[in-house]
């Protein structure tokens, strides 16, 4: 097994940036990582899937040496994190859920502090600063104190605080959470600029659109286990590519529609409490037709009908069978339970 | 790749920080604290207004019944005022490195590539320009009331030095209790009741030629009043003596305990 590992390495003659292997970590009687495994390639874009509490802040803060794992090991370019943490600590750079930054003073002083405890002089510190807050669109606030900063400001210093050494491997923490679109669309150009210069990137984030537009690899994470590992293509082919919404018309006749619409696409269906949705994947867009036919027959009248792209929870529905709000509910028969609609 | 490279050239990483860089990184903590205390000047709050007030009040209280007239009083409480103020001046760093370490830039310098006692001895550091605010308003309250030292200015700096380091190492203690304790009060609490009793059973107020025997034993065995004694013999006849000493092994002791055991318990929270 072993020596398969270590030829699959030589021919393909790729360097890992994270190796981990059954990481474990316990909070009292919480297992919140159940012996998660992942391996992320040098110069990749990996993302780590998956719903508040599912166990993403604390993987990576075992990767990033915040944290000690209770089982298991990481490796971070070959280096392991427990025992050689002040080495991993040279090749990472890490940008927290919630800004790491120093609140009660400036962002050219934040800058500045941890330039100067990265080793560099007074001189390159500034430039440093100065370098970084221009590329982040930070110049104008660079002299106000932090406590005046939105959170996109907030997390763009963070972001810029990770990159003044220029680590080859860069850990965000879900880093569009609470965002603006148009902060968060800039924030995805800053991390693809990061990959191009040879960076290596391991974000966690809890939007498939986010994993969708920046991952090569993603890892989707539930109750602190991998529950599905592949390249985007290999997941969405796992949830269809998109999603059919429809809403009837008569309530009463929900539960009817609903039947229809799992016989005539083949797969499980959901839905939602307040508005009387039914949620399908729709994996062979040709079916609806015979859908809507059907539904047409049955003297079902719709009152509205959408097609969207596949959300985190229906990839939770598939993959796991529950959904996604739902980690502390008992797994149930999906098919028979309400399902909520995350995004 | 190529900027990536450079990076990990295996025989360039190691996985210790050398003394010379822990001293550095100590130091650009320090300028961090400094940054703080410019930002938040209203903290200094206590180490100016603590040193006014108590030097007023304890010696008009005082003078007239220890010592026949406030004049005269003034050599034994300006040294004993000065101690006990700028030591429980230093129970504040222990608060503020707790609420410190509970902020998200914690976490930052945990994942930096940084000497581990760098964090609690910048902080440790910049506490000293508190301790020199307060040292400096005792004095200069002294002197408006008419304490005249007869040690001269060169003495009474070298007091005063004493007293900033030993409350710089005294605060090792309560960096301690910062790091272990969960919320800030609860610091303020324990280091209240340890530095009380230590502070007024001792030498620093009243002569202890009246107290009971066993309390007497205490207070001569007190730190605190070997500190006192050593500030009094300093500022007032320019001497140095066996006090002196005993104040700056012990000081080095507290140091040589508390440093190694703050760090650890610090790290383990990691």
């Amino acid at each position: 097994m072993n020596a398969i590992h270590a030829r699959d390495k030589a021919v393909s003659g790729e360097e890992w940036a994270v190796e981990a292997s059954g990481l474990v970590k316990t909070f009292g009687s919480n297992r919140a990582v159940d012996g998660v495994s992942l391996n992320v390639r040098a110069g990749s874009i990996y993302g780590v899937l998956g719903p508040n509490g599912a166990g993403k802040t604390t993987t990576i803060r075992m990767l990033a040496t915040l944290l000690k794992p209770d089982a298991g090991s990481a490796r971070i370019f070959g280096y392991d994190v427990t025992r050689e943490s002040q080495i991993v600590r040279q090749l990472i750079g890490v940008t927290g859920q919630y800004a790491s930054v120093d609140e009660s003073l400036s962002a050219t002083e934040n800058l500045i502090i941890f330039s100067r405890l990265l080793g560099l002089g007074r001189v390159e510190s500034r430039r440093k600063a100065a370098e970084l807050l221009e590329e982040f669109g930070l110049t104008e606030a660079a002299k106000r104190p932090l406590k005046n900063f939105s959170g996109g400001m907030r997390r763009r210093l963070d972001l810029a605080a990770s990159l003044i050494a220029q680590p080859p491997l860069i850990f965000l923490d879900e880093p569009t959470t609470g965002l603006d679109p148009r902060t968060r669309a800039q924030m995805w150009e800053t991390i693809r600029r990061l990959v191009k210069t040879g960076s290596t990137v391991l974000l966690t984030t809890q939007y498939l659109d986010e994993a969708d537009q920046l991952a090569d690899r993603i890892a989707v994470i539930d109750r602190g286990t991998v529950v599905a590992e592949g390249t985007v293509d290999e997941l969405k082919a796992s949830v269809g590519t998109s999603s059919l919404h429809l809403s009837v018309q008569d309530q009463p006749a929900i539960g009817e529609a609903r039947r229809i619409v799992e016989r005539v696409l083949q797969a499980t269906s959901s839905v939602t409490s307040e508005a009387g949705k039914i949620t399908a994947p729709m994996a062979n867009a040709d079916r609806v037709t015979d859908l809507l036919v059907a539904l047409r027959e049955s003297g079902i009248r719709l009152s509205e009908i959408s097609v969207q792209k596949p959300t985190l929870d229906e990839v939770f529905l598939t993959i796991t069978g529950h959904g996604a709000q739902e980690n502390a509910a008992p797994n149930t028969q999906a098919s028979h339970r309400k399902e909520e609609v995350m995004l | 790749m190529k900027s990536t490279t450079a990076f990990y050239p295996g025989a360039r990483l190691k996985n210790r920080t050398s003394f010379g860089q822990s001293v550095r990184h100590s130091l650009t903590m320090a300028y961090r604290g400094l940054l703080k205390i410019r930002r938040t000047p209203e903290q200094l709050f206590d180490v100016t207004l603590q040193p006014i007030i108590f030097t007023l009040m304890f010696t008009y209280i005082f003078g007239g019944a220890i010592s026949g007239d406030v004049l005269s009083y003034l050599p034994v409480i300006i040294p004993g005022i000065l101690v006990q103020t700028v030591i429980t001046t230093s129970i504040v760093t222990g608060v503020q490195l707790r609420e410190d370490m509970d902020k998200g830039v914690f976490d930052r310098f945990k994942s930096l590539p940084i000497a581990r006692i760098a964090p609690l001895a910048g902080a440790l550091l910049a506490d000293t320009i508190r301790y020199t605010i307060a040292t400096v308003l005792t004095f200069g309250m002294g002197y408006i009331m008419g304490y005249r030292p007869d040690g001269g200015l060169g003495h009474v700096a070298i007091a005063a030095l004493l007293v900033i380091f030993s409350s710089w190492a005294i605060s090792w203690i309560f960096a301690f209790f910062g790091v272990i304790a969960r919320t800030a009060s609860s610091v303020q609490g324990i280091s209240m009741i340890v530095l009380f009793p230590l502070t007024f059973l001792s030498n620093a107020f009243v002569p202890t030629k009246t107290m009971p025997n066993w309390l007497q034993w205490f207070a001569d065995i007190n730190p605190i009043s070997h500190l006192v004694t050593a500030v009094r013999d300093l500022a007032n006849s320019g001497s140095v003596g066996w006090d002196l000493g005993i104040s700056l092994i012990g000081a080095a002791v507290v140091v040589a305990i508390f440093a190694p055991i703050t760090v650890r318990a610090y790290m383990r929270r990691t």
